[in-house]
């Protein structure tokens, strides 16, 4: 993505390039040309030329809507992340970055991937607005305090790549920084494993399942005094109040924190509120394990 | 009329210009304030459809009784600012000063009113901050509606004060005879805002006090 | 005394003196000096931030000052220099003194307002300057949510209390200007025979009246919700801090206008005199600032592109943001065209002009960047957004001031100022300030973050260069300081119209009766009527300024 922002960049810098030259040029050329020679002199009024501010105002008019057009599709390629991404949790505080990969290794301030392959980074924020940004793959975004932010990029080549906090934060804005170290696959796959033995996110978010005491209401089918959770993710939930809405990592979100905000239609709304019970780390565990319910249809499975 | 004896301001050239240029001023003015409150609406909006219910409970709790008695206290005062303003367009200078006595002393009932409801909420645990207290799950949106409510109420009550200082003002001018019906401009104008300051109650007061109300 | 023997004629300056007749004034020539005090001061408090601020940037490290006072200091020098020094500088100085002259009235519509809104600022600052003094501020200017209502352990809430009161001053300048202009021309003086400098104050009127409420109650909630907890912005009680974002840029994006149209409509005055010639597109100009005004309104998201809205709307906003470019464009190529085939002089008041058009232009072709969504990406919230807006509010609002200031120096006081000195002034500026700022749009694109204390040593030599053109543009902006405080004494004596510029200001004295004009004009001709002999008004006999 990184050399197609640049591309657009270019050509705004060349059409900025070619106004003030041209503007540059005129400005110098008459104030040469029509200097003043004589204290008395009274220049022939000029009042106007319609057609030169048609032209001077289709022509400005045609090259920025060209740039938004460019501009747009590549936003929306940078706002959509690819479906096969590998996707990793990211929870931002004052002052640092706290990493989490699915497999169960976290990192602070660092963030280790696989080059060739899409990243998606699912993001949120224990206290203030901060600001997931990687010069380098031309990319940031907001990390939001109460909901989830996503970005995603794709390193094309092993490094270490510059990470900046860029949403002032507070006192140690500045400090925030680290490096996303990009590796081939197969190092990655090795670092991975590497490190102390750790339990996969999706592990850790069974183990919470279980020790909120989540399971006691929401069984594997539907007989539970909750909705079974199996295959959520993407779902169309119906809900009380008649509307419907697609349950995505923040609706996850919302329903734990604050779970009568939104019931499912035929529930009583008896889910105990769990703010100040689980931590920005405990949930995106959670969800992680909802997520491998989905994949293993329903069955658990340990890793 | 252009009568070049009615004394202006002597930065205009006569007195229409004077009259003219009050009226402008005057519906500027609104112009600002309605972006003012509007802020706040727009805010009120938002989370109003983003937390129905809460809001629709929260709006149970304020008194209705009071708040209808309000809405019809401020619209009577509007009235009688619009019959102070046509008797001070007829030179008819007790009636003047009498309708806006009447208008000061329902304006002064509606605040008196208003901050009896205050006080309740205050008992009651209702304001917003750490004295706080709403029973069930809805309490965390219902602190904003209280927020809102407070915050609206209380920016319409502060302009009803300075609409209270501005009818004092008239009242003591009108008594001095300083009115007629060629020179009339300040009752107008006091009356514009005070019919502006009625409306903003006339919006707030279903928005805040009717949510989700049925006629039983 | 030098020159020819000092006139015992009666103007707005010696009709009374004494501190009670300036405190009390209601003259909108002596408040516009009172404004000038103001703005004067509170420019070279924000400058004093800005100086520590290039010096500490000087190394990577924090070794000047601690990461909380570095904070602090950014933060004070956007207050300061946006709410303090841009906002009122152009209207409340040169709009002030100006608008009643230029339109042939005898003072503004609301005099005792006029001065109600000079002490309101004056209110609105001391809040500020307390804050200050008691700490300080560090939320940054744009007092984005949660960390200002709920982490942030500054003073929060005198800030924006001092930024809320002098709200109400521009609200009443705004108004005032509104109700003067649709009311108070003289007879002959129709819209479209105004001066530009008129019209970009009415627009700029327009954007005072409709914005600047809404920024009043949005930081009102914020210090309602520091000082008593409400929620409405925090998300831990289901509040939105993203609210905050929308409600702030709905003013503070118009804001940006309020800054430069002023500007514009100088530049129309200065470049119309010096190349001696009227100006090319009249109409064209007079709408592009409504349309400025106007669609101003409606681009506020183009800085929250990476916030977290919607796509869709993050679409709208770019498109919009590309129109409201085309008006920007469409003055600069009308000004160009206003030079060709004229008789252009090289006055000081010229120089500041014809930099402003340049960097005007690079400041605007860069916006389009931002306005871009796929390049904002990259470059939001680092130094080319910075480099950006210093362009517009540095290098082409601060000229523009410096030149009107120039311009009318002459007219308002009866003095000229030392020509060589001040053509000296204007390039030192000039290049002080592309050497300052230029660098800045490098850096970003490198990824260097704003509001950074310490960085990355790689960008270093860039900033010693954006350093060492800050020092440079100090001392440019002392030097004007420094010769028109001596030009009040001892400059040479202006007459009426020093520049032979069109103009009703031009057609009464230097400076002028309390009143304005002995008699007051009535105009025959348009505006810009270089080339003709004739002035723009005539003087009915008999019809004395003083009824």
């Amino acid at each position: 993505m990184a050399p197609r922002v640049d591309q657009l960049y270019f050509f705004l810098l060349g059409v900025s390039v070619f106004f003030a030259t041209l503007i540059l040029i005129l400005i110098i050329a008459f104030a040469v040309k029509y200097r003043r020679r004589s204290d008395d002199e009274q220049p022939r009024p000029i009042s106007g030329n319609l057609g030169l501010e048609i032209l001077w105002t289709v022509v400005p008019l045609s090259l920025t809507l060209v740039m938004f057009v460019w501009g747009a599709r590549l936003f929306f390629i940078t706002f959509y992340p690819p479906t096969d991404a590998l996707e990793i949790n990211v929870v931002a505080k004052q002052w640092m970055w706290k990493v989490q990969h699915a497999e169960g290794r976290s990192e602070i301030d660092e963030l280790h991937i696989p080059t060739g392959r899409p990243i998606k980074l699912i993001m949120t924020s224990q206290d203030v607005i901060h600001d997931f940004f990687v010069p380098a793959f031309r990319v940031k975004n907001d990390v939001l305090p109460g909901r989830y932010t996503t970005l995603w990029f794709e390193a094309t080549k092993p490094g270490a790549y510059r990470l900046f906090c860029s949403q002032y934060c507070g006192t140690q804005h500045s400090g925030m920084i680290g490096h996303i170290i990009a590796l081939e696959p197969a190092e990655f796959q090795a670092w991975l494993s590497g490190g102390a033995t750790v339990v996969s996110m999706a592990t850790a978010g069974e183990n919470l399942f279980q020790k909120l005491g989540c399971v006691s209401c929401h069984a594997q089918n539907d007989t539970g005094r909750g909705p079974s959770l199996a295959g959520l993710l993407g779902k169309t939930v119906h809900l009380q109040s008649g509307a419907s809405v697609t349950a995505d990592e923040d609706y996850i979100r919302e329903s734990i924190l604050n779970p009568q905000a939104k019931i499912v239609a035929g529930y009583p709304p008896i889910m105990p509120i769990f703010k100040g019970l689980i931590s920005e780390d405990g949930i995106m565990q959670i969800i992680a394990y909802l997520k491998s319910l989905k994949r293993e249809e329903g069955a658990q499975v340990k890793k | 009329m252009s009568d070049s004896s009615i004394v202006h301001a002597h930065q205009f050239d006569d007195a229409e210009q004077q009259h003219e240029a009050s009226w402008l001023g005057m519906w500027v003015f609104l112009a600002t304030e309605v972006m003012f409150f509007g802020g706040m609406f727009l805010g009120y909006t938002i989370y109003r459809s983003t937390y129905p219910e809460a809001f629709a409970d929260a709006s149970n709790h304020l008194d209705i009784w009071l708040g209808t008695i309000n809405t019809a206290v401020l619209i009577g005062s509007s009235f009688t600012m619009a019959l102070a303003v046509r008797s001070a367009q007829l030179g008819a200078r007790k009636p003047l000063v009498r309708f806006l006595i009447l208008t000061l002393v329902l304006g002064a009932l509606f605040l008196g009113i208003k901050f009896t409801e205050y006080y309740a909420k205050i008992e009651e645990h209702l304001v917003p901050g750490s004295n706080f207290s709403y029973a069930g799950p809805l309490g965390r949106a219902a602190q904003i509606f209280f927020s809102f409510y407070f915050a609206m109420t209380g920016m319409h009550a502060l302009h009803m004060i300075i609409g209270l200082a501005l009818l004092t003002a008239l009242i003591v001018k009108a008594g001095r005879g300083r009115f007629s019906s060629v020179y009339n401009t300040p009752v107008e104008l006091v009356g514009l805002y005070w019919h502006f300051v009625d409306i903003v109650w006339i919006f707030l007061f279903p928005l805040l006090y009717l949510v989700g109300r049925h006629l039983q | 005394m030098n020159g020819p023997v000092e006139e015992r004629r009666q103007h707005y300056l010696n009709v009374n003196y004494g501190l009670k007749s300036w405190l009390l004034t209601i003259d909108h020539k002596r408040i516009a000096w009172l404004y000038l005090l103001g703005v004067t001061f509170f420019f070279f408090v924000g400058g004093l931030f800005a100086t520590l601020i290039r010096l500490e940037l000087l190394t990577p490290q924090g070794d000047l000052v601690q990461a909380e006072t570095y904070n602090k200091l950014f933060t004070m020098h956007g207050v300061t220099m946006i709410f303090f020094f841009l906002i009122p500088s152009i209207p409340a100085v040169l709009g002030n003194f100006l608008i009643p002259l230029m339109i042939g009235a005898r003072d503004l519509a609301f005099p005792r307002l006029n001065l109600a809104s000079w002490y309101i600022y004056i209110l609105g600052g001391l809040f500020t300057l307390a804050a200050a003094a008691a700490g300080g501020v560090d939320t940054g200017w744009t007092f984005y949510t949660p960390y200002s209502s709920i982490y942030s352990n500054t003073h929060v809430a005198l800030t924006v209390i001092g930024i809320f009161i002098t709200g109400f001053s521009s609200i009443l300048t705004g108004l005032n200007f509104i109700v003067t202009i649709h009311t108070m021309r003289a007879p002959g003086m129709t819209w479209f025979r105004l001066p530009l400098f008129v019209w970009a104050h009415y627009a700029t009127s327009i954007i005072f009246i409709l914005g600047t409420p809404v920024i009043a109650i949005t930081l009102a909630l914020v210090a309602l919700e520091r000082l008593f907890g409400l929620g409405i912005f925090n998300p831990e009680l289901g509040g939105d801090p993203l609210l905050f974002q929308h409600l702030f840029w709905f003013y503070s994006h118009p804001a940006v206008y309020i800054m430069i149209l002023p500007g514009m409509g100088v530049i129309s005055e200065l470049i119309t005199c010096f190349a001696r010639k009227r100006v090319f597109g009249y109409d064209f100009i007079a709408f592009s600032s409504l349309a400025i005004a106007v669609l101003g309104f409606l681009v506020w998201g183009h800085h929250m592109f990476v916030s977290g809205q919607s796509v869709y709307a993050s679409m709208i906003f770019s498109l919009l943001s590309m129109l409201v470019a085309i008006p920007s464009a469409v003055k600069v190529f009308n000004w160009t065209a206003t030079l060709y085939k004229g008789s252009i002089s090289f006055d000081a008041p010229m120089l500041y002009a014809l930099g402003f058009i340049g960097l005007f232009t690079i400041g605007g072709l860069t916006g389009l960047f931002l306005a871009t969504l796929g390049v904002d990406i990259h470059v939001h919230d680092t130094y080319f957004v910075i480099a950006h807006f210093h362009y517009i509010m540095v290098g082409s609002a601060v000229m523009a001031y410096l030149g009107g200031i120039h311009f009318w120096w002459p007219k308002m006081t009866g003095r000229k100022y030392p020509e060589p000195l001040a053509r000296l002034a204007a390039v030192i500026i000039f290049l002080g300030f592309n050497l300052t700022f230029f660098p800045q749009f490098v850096l970003g694109y490198l990824g260097m973050p704003r509001r950074y204390h310490v960085y990355p040593p790689e960008f270093q030599v860039l900033n010693v260069m954006s350093t060492a053109g800050s020092s440079i543009l100090a001392v440019g902006y002392v030097l004007p300081l420094a010769y028109l405080i001596w030009s009040l004494r001892y400059g040479v004596v202006a007459g009426m119209n020093p520049w032979k510029a069109k103009g009703l200001e031009w057609e009464t004295t230097s400076p002028p009766p309390t009143d304005n004009f002995e008699v007051m004009p009535t105009v025959v001709h348009e505006a810009y009527a270089y080339g003709a002999a004739e002035s723009q008004a005539v003087y009915p006999a008999g019809k004395p300024a003083n009824v």
